[in-house]
């Protein structure tokens, strides 16, 4: 299973696309490790610098729609080979969400007001997220403030993160 | 409740149930072409998994940048060449032999009625033109595909589109799904499977059934169908004559996936086409539609006749005759790629190539090339070009390139008159 704990990257925007995530011009790369370098290089964002901005993050917190666009598997790989990999939103593009998945990461859907408390309380601050997986629930932290927050899970997205994603699954089951 | 011919397929194929709404099902066949599958075997090799489930199953084609342009793309070549020679491959087809997977695949009889096939393509859901399940997929599904031949799938919801009335001449299938896919939108048949049906799919050939099936993702399809009848037997007999005694005996055979009497549909569209004319696309969205004399003012700068939508034999002796003895306009370029090598061998021989040559046409090797803005008739910023391909998106054929989509009948018209025009029979 992969690490779904860590420093918290807050993107406060709707409808983030994948040529957000990875442009286009990346896609003839024949390898997933390639596409690091190039993470979120085109995405519209005040005040976002890829550069500094990623440095040591490994999961990201956004609004609506996140991965809509283009289908391309390339998206939830340049978040893996970032080491991001887990995504919380309000919600995602189906396609997007369930590539993550089928790669054994998470893309979890919170409610609206629990985001919008989540932003004012901790975007902006150095924040850290530490998931309990067994407890299926997150604890965010900064430097004055706590807060756990439940999710859940299908039983079929449950089992390929269990495993590490649908190849896995798939060559213990099949 | 009855079933649909999806729902009779997934019964079939099902290995296992494992959640709700997840269906696993067992593959036929794993297509594979250079664009998607190297990175698939690269990751694969990567996880100390480089194996295949059954080299007979997957078939293998070199078919979107062929000959490679550049050294990324021969790169994409020679990773798939190489995996396909290490798990002996049978059915690998590289140049002299390769041609577009959705036109190539179903010629080489690989296809057949009842099968499920995935590939990392989004237009394979042309083969459902068969009455296969056919379905684009990830790369993560193709490489379990390719090392278990398994794929999981949603409930298969399907929606019947009858198609009624009788096509008027100079209006052929291309024309019939981009009316179609105008009705219902991009998003009309999103995660579903459309059943075509009725008397005008009954009398199309299997090539026209193809371009209709090609298209139903630009609806948002997973899937399009059409039920296999004795057309599609003919198509195939030279490849199932020993399986079967008789034409009428593999078509009792295939008969087992037609949709129960009362299958369940999500809903049943009738499109009546007595009274279509000549389609076009406008704008960046194939459901962007208006008839081709609405747009007789829009002057074209390339003019392209190929890929898996219309790149087939019927398509290129339509387009040559209208051609015939004429020459397209001076502002005109004019590309057509046969699909196959069979097809550019029958052209050949059918004289159709010299009638694009006459015509001032540029002949090109079999390839996906300019459909995808790749290769082979990449349009400059602010040109427009008429193309018999399926996709108009942004960008598609080149960097702020316009693509209008059309039959190969209009497409040849337009490239006779230097801008888009309906063709008068
Ligand atoms: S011809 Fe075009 S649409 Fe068809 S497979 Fe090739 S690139 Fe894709």
């Amino acid at each position: 299973m992969k690490q779904f704990s860590g420093q918290v990257l807050f993107l406060d925007r709707s409808d983030i696309n994948t040529d957000e995530i990875i442009p286009a011009r990346y896609l003839t790369e024949n390898t997933r490790e390639a596409l690091q370098p190039f993470l979120l290089e085109d995405l519209t964002l005040e005040g976002f610098n890829p550069a500094t901005d990623l440095h040591g993050k490994s999961v990201i917190i956004t609004r609506t729609n996140f991965g809509c666009g283009s289908s391309r598997e390339h998206a939830p790989w340049a978040l893996e080979t970032n080491g991001i990999h887990l995504v919380i939103a309000e919600s995602f593009a189906r396609i997007f969400k369930q590539n993550m998945f089928n790669c054994g990461m998470m893309a979890i859907e919170l409610p609206e007001e629990t985001l919008n408390e989540i932003f004012s309380t901790y975007a902006g601050t150095k924040t850290h997220l530490i998931t309990e997986f067994d407890k299926k629930r997150f604890i965010l932290k900064n430097e004055n403030r706590t807060h756990t927050r439940s999710f859940s899970l299908s039983g079929f997205n449950l089992a390929l993160v269990m495993a590490g994603g649908w190849v896995e699954y798939a060559d213990m089951h099949y | 409740m009855g079933r649909t011919v999806a729902e009779k397929i997934f019964d079939a194929h099902r290995v296992s149930n494992p959640f709700d709404d997840i269906h696993v099902l067992r593959l036929d066949a794993v297509f594979c072409h250079e664009i998607t599958t190297p990175i698939a075997i690269n990751d694969l090799i990567s996880r100390g998994k480089d194996r295949v489930f059954n080299p007979s199953k997957l078939k293998v084609v070199i078919d979107h940048v062929t000959p490679a342009k550049d050294a990324k793309t021969a790169l994409q070549g020679k990773i798939l060449r190489e995996w396909a020679r290490r798990h002996r491959i049978r059915d690998f087809f590289d140049i002299g032999r390769n041609g577009v997977c959705h036109a190539l695949f179903p010629e080489k009889g690989f296809v057949r009625p009842g099968y499920t096939i995935i590939m990392g393509d989004s237009h394979t859901c042309t083969h459902g033109a068969f009455g296969a399940f056919a379905a684009g997929v990830g790369t993560t599904d193709l490489e379990v595909g390719i090392l278990k031949g398994v794929c999981a799938f949603h409930e298969p919801h399907s929606i019947k589109i009858i198609i009624t009335g009788n096509l008027p001449e100079g209006v052929y299938a291309k024309d019939v799904i981009l009316s179609v896919i105008g009705c219902i939108g991009v998003n009309g048949a999103t995660n579903k499977i459309i059943e075509f049906a009725g008397p005008v799919i009954d009398a199309l050939s299997m090539e026209g059934r193809m371009t209709i099936c090609n298209m139903a993702v630009e609806a948002g399809a997973t899937c399009g169908i059409c039920c296999p009848d004795s057309t599609t037997v003919s198509y195939l007999w030279e490849f199932i004559k020993d399986d079967y005694g008789s034409p009428d005996e593999a078509l009792d055979d295939f008969s087992k996936i037609l949709p129960d009497e009362d299958a369940d549909y999500e809903d049943i569209l009738y499109h009546d086409v007595s009274a279509l004319e000549p389609q076009v696309t406008f704008g960046y969205k194939p459901d962007q539609i208006t008839a081709a004399r609405n747009l007789m003012g829009t002057c074209v700068d390339q003019v392209y006749i190929g890929s898996c939508t219309n790149g087939r034999m019927e398509d290129l002796r339509i387009a040559a005759q209208v051609l015939r003895g004429q020459r397209i306009n001076d502002k005109v370029r004019g590309i057509v790629s046969p699909a196959t090598p069979k097809i550019f061998q029958q052209a050949l021989e059918e004289g159709i190539l010299q009638t694009f040559l006459d015509a001032g046409f540029c002949v090109t090797n079999p390839t996906c090339g300019a459909c995808l803005g790749m290769s082979n008739g990449v349009l400059a910023e602010g040109e427009v070009c008429a193309s018999t391909t399926n996709r108009n998106f942004n960008g598609r054929m080149g960097k702020g390139g316009m693509v209008h989509l059309m039959s190969p009948a209009t497409a040849a018209a337009t490239a006779l008159a230097g801008h888009i025009a309906p063709w008068i029979p």
